[in-house]
């Protein structure tokens, strides 16, 4: 692993603290130093053992949680969210259009690796529903007009 | 005639207040014995706004007998239940209100540190909610000796990440302490051995921002609302097809139809309500013949219903009960924490059966399987996620098999 990322683990975990409580907060943190928004294994192996916890301890609060991946995707993530409220107003068009937008289907990601397209559980939007989020940003009473404009802005 | 009311909205988009017009619940509290604080909480019939309904006076009461010195309280705001955003309104508008709360509590009870949980899909508030316990603690309403009481308390803030189990109390306390969020087996109780093994008091957001509601205007101002069994008010998160989606407060007993047509003016392009999930998406569905129930405990308990998160999921006609159903499902299983395996296989095997039913293409097979499943996960599921997955599925099967079992070949 290089060098710089090293470092850069050492110092997020000499903020947070080793403790076992300390894990999802360092975790979050590594890996957003990552551009592609996942926690490469190595990465996890070197985490574990810096940490001083077992490499399974890291790896099953990685694989619980739905933030943390241990796969590369978009450098902006767009979530819809698939849940009852957004589905009864009709979200299976944002879908439709969002895939036509991004020439990709529900959960793969832009051969430029620009976006991913995922489905999400409900994240609390239900007033404004259809709702999506992209990095952690919430948009809402989605329609085709609104989607389209908020993807241009993130393709600059 | 305006329906919803402002006891616990009162101070919402007030900033910064301070000890002349703020902060009156916890003032007023130190200034009275312990008992008698959690005395008026028991008077206030309130009950947790969580989901569980289990009464805050008693909880506060049975948490005040643990005399460690170290002991906690967690404010649960990891509100994952679909449809359900009160705790997110509150913690926008008023969270003085919330973090009040648990100061009332942490002297009823002696507490030593507070903890709030916040779903990491509500992230962008901590700014605002970092900066709100800052003023607390330049008004010395945070810190050491409070205010020259022996109380010393502070809060802070844990940010989840993205599990709805996680609202489930052992889960999330699993989960600050940096493991996956999967349920304790109880006995020991949280109240006696919860974070660190600790005492620890779990408390929904709304909760807490009405004990200090409670507090400042005393409990006899409160239960002039609601009625009898279900007195008070409450705050409920009307979604779906309706024209004026939001976060309300009301009085309990008003009706389901009121709460629909005259709060959510009506549904949406004019169209029939066609079926409602009430308390998210854990809760049976509730039909039209069900529309004029007040919404109370005892009125909901009447027809099976419990009243869970208060949201209130409202799907007209243009609307297949399969679909619906499918995304209840799919929720379930995406939320499994696979910790058992009723819940882990059982939603998923109702999914597979689901997409079939959908097709209209199914087995004789299926049609008694589909119940089987549903049953043996709402008995041996090992917690409330498992135990209340197919609550929406059985209630469907049983009101309107017809729309159910559809055949198309
Ligand atoms: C699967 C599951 C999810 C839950 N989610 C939440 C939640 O998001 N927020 C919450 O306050 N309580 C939730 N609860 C209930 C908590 O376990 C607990 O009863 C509650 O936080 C206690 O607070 P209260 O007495 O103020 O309601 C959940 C329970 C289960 C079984
Ligand atoms: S019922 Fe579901 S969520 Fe609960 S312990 Fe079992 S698998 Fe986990
Ligand atoms: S159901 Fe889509 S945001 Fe809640």
């Amino acid at each position: 692993m290089d060098e710089l990322l090293t470092t850069n683990i050492q110092d997020v975990v000499e903020k947070y603290g080793k403790d076992r409580e300390c894990l999802i907060p360092v975790l979050k943190k590594i890996q957003k130093l990552n551009k592609y928004n996942y926690i490469p294994q190595e990465v996890s192996q070197y985490l574990a053992k810096y940490m001083q916890l077992k490499e399974s301890e890291v790896y099953e609060v990685i694989s619980f949680y739905a933030e943390f991946s241990e796969t590369p995707r978009g450098e902006n993530i767009i979530k819809v969210c698939d849940s009852t409220v957004c589905r009864v107003n009709n979200n299976t068009e944002i879908v439709k259009l969002l895939e036509s937008l991004l020439s990709i289907k529900m959960g793969d990601t832009t051969r430029d690796k620009k976006f991913s397209l995922e489905y999400s559980p409900c994240f609390g939007a239900c007033d404004i529903s259809p709702a999506m989020r992209i990095n952690g940003k919430t948009y809402g009473n989605l329609d085709k007009k609104s989607l389209k404009e908020i993807i241009e802005s993130h393709r600059r | 005639m305006k329906k919803t009311i402002s006891f616990i909205t009162e101070n919402f988009n007030e900033s910064s207040p301070d000890l002349g017009s703020g902060f009156q619940g916890f003032q007023r509290a130190i200034k009275m014995e312990k008992e008698e604080v959690i005395q008026e909480i028991v008077l206030s019939g309130l009950k947790g706004r969580g989901g569980a309904k289990y009464p805050t006076g008693k909880k506060l009461m049975q948490s005040a007998e643990h005399r460690d010195k170290e002991k906690y309280i967690i404010c649960n705001a990891d509100e994952g239940e679909p449809g359900t955003f009160k705790d997110r309104e509150l913690l926008l508008h008023d969270p003085y209100g919330v973090f009040e709360g648990m100061l009332i509590a942490a002297f009823a009870i002696n507490a030593s540190q507070g903890i709030l949980y916040l779903r990491e899909e509500y992230k962008y508030m901590i700014d605002d909610l970092k900066e709100a316990l800052n003023h607390m603690r330049s008004l010395n309403l945070l810190g050491d000796r409070i205010l020259k009481t022996e109380l010393s308390f502070d809060i802070s803030i844990f940010l989840g990440a993205g599990a709805y189990i996680c609202g489930e109390e052992t889960s999330l306390i699993e989960s600050i302490e940096g493991k996956p969020g999967r349920p304790r087996i109880k006995p020991p109780y949280t109240l006696e051995k919860g974070l660190f093994l600790k005492p620890t008091l779990v408390n929904n957001v709304a909760t807490f921002s009405t004990i200090s509601a409670v507090i400042r205007k005393g409990y006899k101002e409160f239960i002039k609302y609601g009625t009898q069994e279900s007195p008070g008010t409450k705050m409920i998160s009307l979604c779906g097809n309706v024209n004026k989606p939001g976060a309300y407060e009301v009085p309990f007993g008003m009706t389901i139809r009121e709460i629909i047509y005259d709060i959510g003016e009506g549904i949406r392009n004019g169209n029939s309500f066609k079926f409602a999930q009430i308390g998210g998406v854990s809760g049976p569905l509730i039909l039209p013949k069900h529309i004029d129930t007040p919404f109370s405990y005892e009125d909901l308990d009447r027809i099976g219903v419990p009243m869970g998160s208060g949201a209130i999921i409202v799907v007209d006609s243009d609307n297949d009960i399969l679909d619906y159903l499918d995304a209840v499902q799919a929720f379930f299983k995406h939320e499994s924490c696979g910790k058992c395996t009723p819940c882990r296989e059982g939603n998923r095997q109702l999914l597979n059966i689901l997409s079939r039913l959908r097709e209209g293409k199914y087995s004789q097979e299926d049609t008694i399987n589909i119940e089987k499943i549903a049953k043996t996960m709402k008995y041996a599921s090992f917690c409330g996620l498992g135990q209340s997955a197919p609550a929406a599925l059985l209630s469907a099967i049983e009101h309107c098999p017809q729309e159910i079992f559809k055949r198309r070949d």
